[in-house]
């Protein structure tokens, strides 16, 4: 499952540069709004799913090399965190769902957690 | 999944896909992006006009090696000549026939300013294998072919590849280069209470740093989630802020945070996972989980933190790197003895 793939089931919006998602293909998923969690349990590769919009997702994706961010429920990060987040190669993806719907529909897609 | 080494080569033949190439394979897609038609396109293109004959345009394809021509009268676009067309003249035997006999008469353009991807676009909807560029005036400036995009891409990506790899190339030789009993590398970070802007760029930059000096993957990410969740710290829980100390050595990579307040009362609660003091405004942000702590101490090999309420506090993070994880030239011995041979000839 590529991240074009997902964009086009969930119908989500690319906040970042487009580049050819068909090219990236998300190892895992993992969700939680609280930071220092992801950093914790946010594998490689992986998609998080966040509520959170505020520029400190770009860095957390940075540093963990992922593969995206979900911003849930329509939340908008500031011009100035999606110029960073294409400055660092951080794609991220908006959706009017909340994060139950969107983790539930990439479970679905065969999305996992990857087994430490 | 294997680790890649990070000076991997760009293209790999075989169809495992590294990080390395992942990364690769996006930036050439960002390159359809980045580049414009007129960085890419031959200039100026060789154009016919419509009243020659299609055994000059034999002669100008064969002579020029090109495969497709524009027509021009009195400076104007009226079609374009392919060697498809030159193809249907010569099978029937009919060279003689005017240029405007056999050329494609609807051509669609496009601008010099333009990204390289809508040129793709065409290819890839169209049978066409050439493309006219204009100017925002719409003179013809050149002409654009898949071929050109692939040269364009591949001199593009050499550049990266070559500006990145000098870099690489130049920080791994620092500790070979420099003699001294004891080499190291000292990297200092101002961070200001409450700049959460900026929260994650002293990380980010240290994380590079070290991917520069040879670093593997799997070290550069434990040092940047130890040190981010510091960085973070000093943001957050601190009076007025404090410093970033990064001491690389080929052997150990020690971080470290100072700053001056207000200190933490009790250090093992601080420590219990789920435990913070963090404001419900930072919470709202998605700090303050009470993980930072447990988090660093999961990454680093040794972690010592010391603090006096009212005086402030010193972290203190190391990581130590097993023989073949050493920072710097991989193999100095070898390449030395290369060099050697190199000079000797």
């Amino acid at each position: 499952m590529t991240l074009q793939d997902i964009i086009q089931q969930l119908d989500l919006t690319a906040l970042t540069r487009k580049t050819d998602f068909s090219g990236i293909t998300p190892a895992s998923g993992y969700a939680s709004d609280l930071l220092s969690c992801v950093m914790a349990g946010a594998r490689r590769k992986s998609v998080w799913v966040t509520l959170q919009a505020h520029a400190n997702i770009v860095a957390v994706a940075a540093l963990l090399d992922l593969s995206a961010v979900i911003i849930t429920e329509g939340a908008m990060p500031d011009p100035s965190a999606i110029a960073k987040a294409d400055e660092e190669g951080v794609i991220l993806l908006s959706t009017q769902m909340p994060t139950f719907e969107v983790v539930g529909r990439l479970w679905e897609m065969g999305l996992r957690t990857e087994s430490r | 999944m294997t680790q890649t080494g990070v000076n991997e080569g760009p293209i790999r033949a075989d169809r495992v896909i590294t990080d390395g190439a992942a990364g690769l394979i996006t930036r050439v897609e960002e390159l359809a992006y980045e580049l414009k038609i007129g960085e890419v396109m031959t200039s100026p293109a060789r154009t016919v006009t419509p009243d020659m004959r299609m055994s000059d345009v034999l002669a100008l394809f064969r002579d020029a090696k090109v495969s497709g021509a524009p027509v021009m009268a009195n400076g104007e676009l009226v079609g374009i000549v392919s060697i498809a067309d030159l193809i249907r003249a010569l099978q029937e035997n009919n060279t003689a026939a005017a240029v405007s006999e056999y050329m494609t008469m609807q051509v669609t353009t496009l601008e010099a300013s333009s990204p390289v991807i809508e040129a793709l676009k065409i290819f890839a909807a169209t049978k066409v294998g050439r493309l006219p560029v204009v100017d925002q005036a719409g003179r013809l400036v050149g002409i654009i072919t898949k071929g050109d995009i692939t040269r364009g891409v591949l001199r593009a990506l050499e550049y990266d590849y070559q500006e990145e790899e000098v870099r690489k190339y130049r920080a791994r030789h620092l500790f070979e280069d420099i003699v001294s009993d004891r080499t190291s590398l000292t990297l200092r970070y101002k961070i200001k209470q409450g700049d959460f802007a900026h929260g994650g760029n002293a990380s980010s930059h240290i994380k590079r740093a070290l991917v520069r000096l040879g670093a593997s993957p799997q070290i550069a990410r434990r040092c940047g989630i130890a040190i981010y969740e510091a960085e973070m710290n000093l943001i957050i829980h601190t009076t007025h802020g404090g410093t970033i100390r990064v001491e690389i050595e080929p052997h150990q990579i020690v971080m470290e945070t100072i700053d001056d307040g207000p200190g933490i009362e009790d250090i093992d609660l601080a420590m219990t996972p789920g435990y913070s003091t963090a404001p419900d405004s930072v919470r709202e942000l998605g700090f303050g989980a009470g993980m930072g702590l447990k988090n660093i101490q999961r990454c680093v090999d040794d972690m010592y933190l010391d603090s006096t309420v009212g005086r402030g506090t010193r972290l203190e993070m190391r990581i130590f790197l097993k023989p073949d994880e050493q920072l710097g030239d991989p193999n100095p011995s070898a390449e030395r003895a290369g060099r050697n041979g190199g000079a000797s000839q």
